[in-house]
Formats: structure tokens, C-alpha cells, sequence
């Protein structure tokens, strides 16, 4: 789940990682009170999940808060990237002396968190050589220590007993601490700013781990999924949205996506990736079904395969929706076989239906019929 | 021989009083995998399909030896029940279950490391050594002895290129899977070793999927290997920036993509089928076989 920049930047703050004067505001009034309060040149950014706001016109320096408020009022009507603006960010516009960047993400391949890090932070991130880019790994057993934090920060080029490497110091073990007790999977400060002797956060990203959240209770929720996805979600799936007109279902994220690949390779086009994997029941295949129904694609791809999925849910489920339609208003191919693949089979035979024994035959008989 | 587990291995079962685990306890079962104990707190003195039920891992370990644990337990357990069956000295961890905390993943398979045992998953379908053990949720039909080892990521893909080579005559040696998620104990490399060291496999399928770079480092080491190797990458319709199920599978900046791992593995000498059905016939083709 990813958080909003204000939302990530409280959390430096209650961590105790500086972060610029100011705060979120949803009104052009709040906006105007919050730049009176700060007494001086502010920045108002338009708080979205997407990038490039700078370039959508979503950030402004407004230099007083009359400006302040007639800048909300416009940001607060932007749509960025599809994106409704909501709410907006203001705070004081910091004298900028040097941008760096910090984050600590996981590394899967090494199966530990890395710390991230350069003395070249800001915009081009993506864009500096390797040899300014540091990275070091975090080993779980040792934990976050000074002599790590020192270490980066050395290898950032910045005195270890300056104004900046001491704050440099504690943020970074401040930042392993956030991963930990809050299950993030990424936190990321670009840019890290130098303005005089201080060290502020600009800007934050703030990640957490979606498995993690049902004891992450006390976080704000964040709504970063489009309709169909959150439907899915509930029910516990996984679902993308893709342009094509073959709505698709099968289970596991495996599968699913060689299912994709195979309907592309004959020909067809996938609407949609839907995991209905992992023991999914019939009440929420059942459910799955109608979602996918409701995408109003030219026909239906369903895949399964049967392990923990078993046959007869599925089957089960297909007769349920099938019954609660009066049949289904475009083409069905189904492909099942499987843990109880003979039930799931003879429950379809009972509604008129013939599943298929092979991924290759079924879906090319779906982008026959859908032709 | 096979690697990892065979008709010798102890397995216990934990949390085998759940509805998953006792309706694949049976199928285990009937894979011939020996399941000599399982474990669910508090439920210690049961019996499940005939398998006597113990109330921790140290007690199943004082009535019998334990080569291998599979776990079924919920996400929010799930770390302690791993860390409990490595504590006990289990040498062999399977994860069934999906949905943990990645942190809680870094912690199970650094502590496995430091135990010098093996850690399948999480979110694994788990490990079949054909005609001889089972340990996870595959359908069994599909699983015949024979000689092709294979290493997935994804399990029901796994069913379904093993499901095409069963119908093509080719069984398996073992085949294992590594687990869906970001952090899981093995890596392609891990199992492909084994797989070169064993006598009965005679050729390899890789089947990986798009983002990471777990099918890169993989090629490296293939370059090196006398078995030849057959692969199959899920994920070529994928759009970047998109995850698509696993929390591993998205093409995040350019890395991880599917020509990007086609090329390595192929550079390698490895053959890439571009569909799923298609494998079968590279493995007959790399044994010279009709």
C-alpha cells in the first residue's frame, strides 16, 4: 500500500527525521492559514500517488498566503495521471544546497533489505552511473547498527563529524527502524536536501507491505487501486487491468500470466490478469465471475488447473453465476482439470457445458468464438 | 536418487488439524509420502487420516525423526511455525502458505541459512519427488517418476508444464518449487546444483517468470552445466509497472523483463519454449529422444 507524501512524511517526523515546516491541507483556506503560519515563501504540492507532478504543473512556490491560496484552488483541481488531486501539501520552500538519496528497499535476490544511497539525489536519479549509486545490504540477524549508517555515509563523501553527517547518521538507522516496525517494503527520500546546516526530508515514498497490514492497523488506509482491482481485492485476488476484450481467469499468478501469453501468442487479446488462486472458494469464484462479467468483455477465458483450487468450487461456482444469469451473455470456454476434476467436470456436464482438457485448444476455440 | 526428499523422508505435517492441511494430508497420503507425525498447538493427541497429532515440534521430534515439515499454517503464524520446525532441527522447511510479511520471510530463511537447512517457499506449491514423496498440494495424478528434474517459481504452472511432459511419456526426478514470493529460501542456482550432482535427472526445466533477476544469475551458472536445460518464461504479454500476482513478477524500470531473460538464458545455452506446451518436445529433443 503506498502512502501519500504527507502521510510519509508524519511518519519521519514522529521518528524524528526532519521534514520541512507545514502540513496537508484539503481547502484553499487551510492552505492559506498553514503559508500565513510558516510566515514566508512556500511550496504547494498537489499530494497524489504518481510521479511526474512537478511536470503536470502539480507543484507551485507561491510567496504569500494570498498566493498560497489561489495556488491550492488550482492544484485542487488537477487531475494528474487519471488521478483526482485531493488534497495538498504545504510547506516551507527550503533553500536548497545539495540534493542526495536515501532508501532502503528488499532485495529478493539476496533476500535481505538494501540500503540505497547517493550523493547525487533529486530528479536524475535513474540516470547517474553505477559508481555513484551506493548500495549495502542490511543482514537481518545483525540488524541496523551506527558503524553501517557511518560507513554510507562515508562512502557518500559527507565528514562524519559535520552538522549533515550527524543527522545523516540517525536518519539512516532511523530509516531501518520505520522498514521494521512498520512493514515497508519501500521508504525513499529523493531528495535528501542540504539547506545550511540542516538535513530535511523533502520529499517521501512510503510503501508498505500489503501481507503485513493486517497488523499495521493504526496506519491511515490508501486507496491505490482502480474499482475492479479493490473488488478483487476484498475477495482476496489479484487483479490488473489490461486493454484487450478476453476477460480471463485462472489460478495462480503462474498460469495466469502463461494463459495471457498463450491467448496473445494465437491471436487473442487479454482484458484483464485474474488470480483466483490459492484455495479460492466457490462463494468468491462465484463473485470473481461477476467482476469479470461486469468488464463486459467479447468472451470468457477460464483456466484452471486445479492443486489447492479444486474442481468442483470452481465448477460450482460457473453453475451458480450461469443459473443467477440465465446463462452467460457472451462466450464461455473453460478448461478444467485437476483436484477433483471428475466432480468439477460432471457439475458443468449438468448445465450443458464441456470443459476442456488442454490451455492450447481452449484458447484458441475462445478466440475462434470471440472473432 | 532425486534430490531433496525421497521415499526415506520423515515428513511432518504442521498445522494438520486445519482444512487445507487435512485434505492434503490424505492426498499425501495417497502419493505414498511418509507422514509420520503433525503438529497444531493445542490439539496435541489427535489423530488426523491415522497421523498421530503433537502439540510443538520438539515433542514430534522426541516420538520420531523428522526430515522434513510442511506448514500450513495462516500468514500471521506462519514465521513462528517455521522458526520453530528449523529450531527443532528440521532440515527441510516447505511454506505452503502465501500472504506472509516479506521481514518475516528475511528472518525465516536467514535463520535457515545459519541452521544449514533448506527452505521451500513461502507461497510454494511445495516438492514432489516422482512415485516416491509429496510434500505440498500438486494434483498427484500428473507426477510419475521418470527422469527430468524441473524448478519453478509458480506452482500451477508447474502443474501445467508437468502435466505436458507426463502426457508426453517424460517423468520427473523431483520438482520443485522455489515459491512466488520476493524472499524464499532457494534459488535457481541452489536447485540447479542439485539437479547436476543427481544421477537420475538427465535434463532440467526452469520454469521462471518476469521481474527479479533470478533467471539471469541462473543462466550464468547453466553455462557451466553438462544436463541440458529447457526454460519457460510466464509474463511476455506483461506490461511494465503492472505486478502481476507474485510480488515478484513486475517490470520495474526496465529490469526484470521477459526479452531481457530470454536472451540471457538462450546466450546460456538453454532452450526457451515460448509456450507452455512447447517444452515437452525441446526435452526430447535435448535427450534425443523420439
Amino acid at each position: 500500500m503506498k502512502m501519500f507524501e504527507y502521510m510519509g512524511k508524519e511518519l519521519f517526523a514522529k521518528y524524528g527525521i526532519p521534514t520541512p515546516k507545514g502540513r496537508m491541507a484539503k481547502t484553499p483556506e487551510e492552505a492559506e492559514k498553514i503559508a500565513a503560519e510558516i510566515g514566508g515563501p512556500c511550496v504547494v504540492k498537489s499530494q497524489v500517488l504518481s510521479g511526474k507532478r512537478g511536470k503536470a504543473g502539480g507543484i507551485k512556490f507561491p510567496n504569500t498566503p494570498e498566493e498560497a491560496k489561489k495556488a491550492a484552488e488550482e492544484v485542487l483541481s488537477m487531475t494528474i495521471q487519471g488521478l483526482p488531486v485531493e488534497c495538498v501539501l504545504v510547506e516551507e520552500k527550503l533553500k536548497i544546497d545539495k540534493e542526495l538519496y536515501m532508501s532502503i528497499t528488499v532485495d529478493g535476490s539476496a533476500k535481505q533489505a538494501v540500503m540505497i544511497a547517493s550523493a547525487y539525489g533529486g530528479m536524475e536519479i535513474e540516470a547517474q552511473p553505477e559508481e555513484y549509486i551506493i548500495k549495502k545490504h542490511i543482514d537481518p540477524e545483525l540488524g541496523m547498527h551506527p558503524f553501517f549508517a557511518r560507513d554510507v555515509v562515508r562512502r557518500m563523501g559527507v565528514e562524519l563529524r559535520s552538522p549533515h553527517g550527524k543527522e545523516m547518521i540517525n536518519i539512516i538507522q532511523t530509516l531501518y527502524k520505520i522498514c521494521k516496525e512498520k512493514d515497508a517494503e519501500l521508504v525513499e527520500i529523493n531528495p535528501l536536501v542540504f539547506s545550511d546546516d540542516r538535513v530535511i526530508a523533502a520529499d517521501s515514498k512510503v510503501t508498505i507491505d500489503e501481507d503485513a497490514l493486517f497488523r499495521m492497523k493504526e496506519l491511515p488506509f490508501v486507496e491505490d487501486k482502480s474499482p475492479a482491482e479493490r473488488a478483487a481485492a476484498d475477495l482476496g485476488l489479484s487483479f490488473v487491468d489490461l486493454d484487450g476484450d478476453i476477460a480471463v481467469m485462472a489460478n495462480g499468478a503462474g498460469i495466469t500470466m502463461g494463459t495471457l501469453d498463450t491467448l496473445q501468442a494465437f491471436g487473442g487479446t487479454p482484458r484483464n490478469f485474474l488470480d483466483c488462486g490459492g484455495g479460492t472458494g466457490r462463494e468468491a469464484t462465484a463473485k470473481a465471475l461477476d467482476i469479470l462479467l461486469g468488464l463486459e468483455p467479447k468472451g470468457m477465458f477460464i483456466n484452471i488447473f486445479g492443486g489447492i483450487t479444486r474442481c468442483d468450487d470452481v465448477a460450482n461456482a460457473f453453475k451458480d453465476v450461469y443459473e443467477a444469469r440465465g446463462g452467460f451473455p457472451v462466450p464461455v470456454v473453460i478448461r478444467l482439470v485437476g483436484t477433483n476434476q471428475d466432480a468439477g467436470r460432471e457439475i458443468l456436464r449438468s448445465i450443458g457445458v464441456e470443459a476442456f482438457d488442454f490451455m492450447e485448444d481452449a484458447a484458441k476455440r475462445i478466440i475462434e468464438l470471440t472473432k | 536418487m532425486a534430490i531433496i526428499i525421497d521415499e526415506n523422508t520423515n515428513v511432518l505435517v504442521m498445522g494438520i488439524t486445519g482444512r487445507q492441511a487435512s485434505f492434503h494430508t490424505k492426498q499425501m497420503l495417497a502419493y505414498g509420502t511418509k507422514i509420520v507425525a503433525g503438529c497444531t498447538p493445542g490439539k496435541g493427541g489427535q489423530e488426523v487420516e491415522g497421523v498421530p497429532v503433537y502439540n510443538t515440534v520438539r515433542e514430534a521430534c522426541e516420538k520420531h525423526r523428522i526430515d522434513a515439515s510442511v506448514i500450513f499454517v495462516p500468514a500471521p503464524g506462519t514465521k513462528d511455525a517455521a522458526l520453530e520446525n528449523l529450531e527443532a532441527g528440521v532440515k527441510v522447511v516447505v511454506i505452503i502458505t502465501e500472504g506472509v510479511p516479506v521481514y518475516d520471510e528475511i528472518d525465516i530463511v536467514a535463520y535457515a541459512r545459519r541452521k544449514g537447512a533448506y527452505v521451500l517457499g513461502p507461497n510454494t506449491f511445495g516438492i514432489v519427488s516422482g512415485g516416491k514423496c509429496k510434500m505440498g498440494i500438486p494434483p498427484n495424478q500428473y507426477f510419475i517418476e521418470g527422469d527430468v528434474g524441473v524448478v519453478a517459481r509458480s506452482g500451477t504452472l508447474t502443474y501445467e508444464i508437468v502435466g505436458n511432459l507426463t502426457a508426453n511419456g517424460l517423468g520427473q526426478s523431483t520438482v520443485v518449487g522455489m515459491g512466488g514470493d520476493r524472499a524464499v529460501g532457494l534459488t535457481f542456482v541452489d536447485v540447479l546444483k542439485m539437479f547436476e550432482k543427481d544421477d537420475q535427472t538427465k535434463a532440467v526445466v526452469l520454469i521462471g517468470e518476469i521481474g527479479g533477476n533470478n533467471e539471469e544469475i541462473a543462466a550464468e551458472y547453466i553455462k557451466e552445466m553438462t544436463k541440458p536445460v529447457v526454460a519457460f518464461i510466464a509474463g511476455k504479454s506483461a506490461p511494465p509497472g503492472k505486478r502481476m500476482g507474485h510480488a515478484g513478477a513486475i517490470i520495474e524500470r526496465g529490469k526484470g523483463t521477459y526479452q531481457g531473460k530470454v536472451e540471457a538464458l538462450t546466450a546460456a545455452g538453454a532452450k526457451v519454449a515460448p509456450l507452455p506446451f512447447e517444452v515437452p518436445a525441446l526435452i526430447k529433443e535435448a535427450l534425443g529422444r523420439k
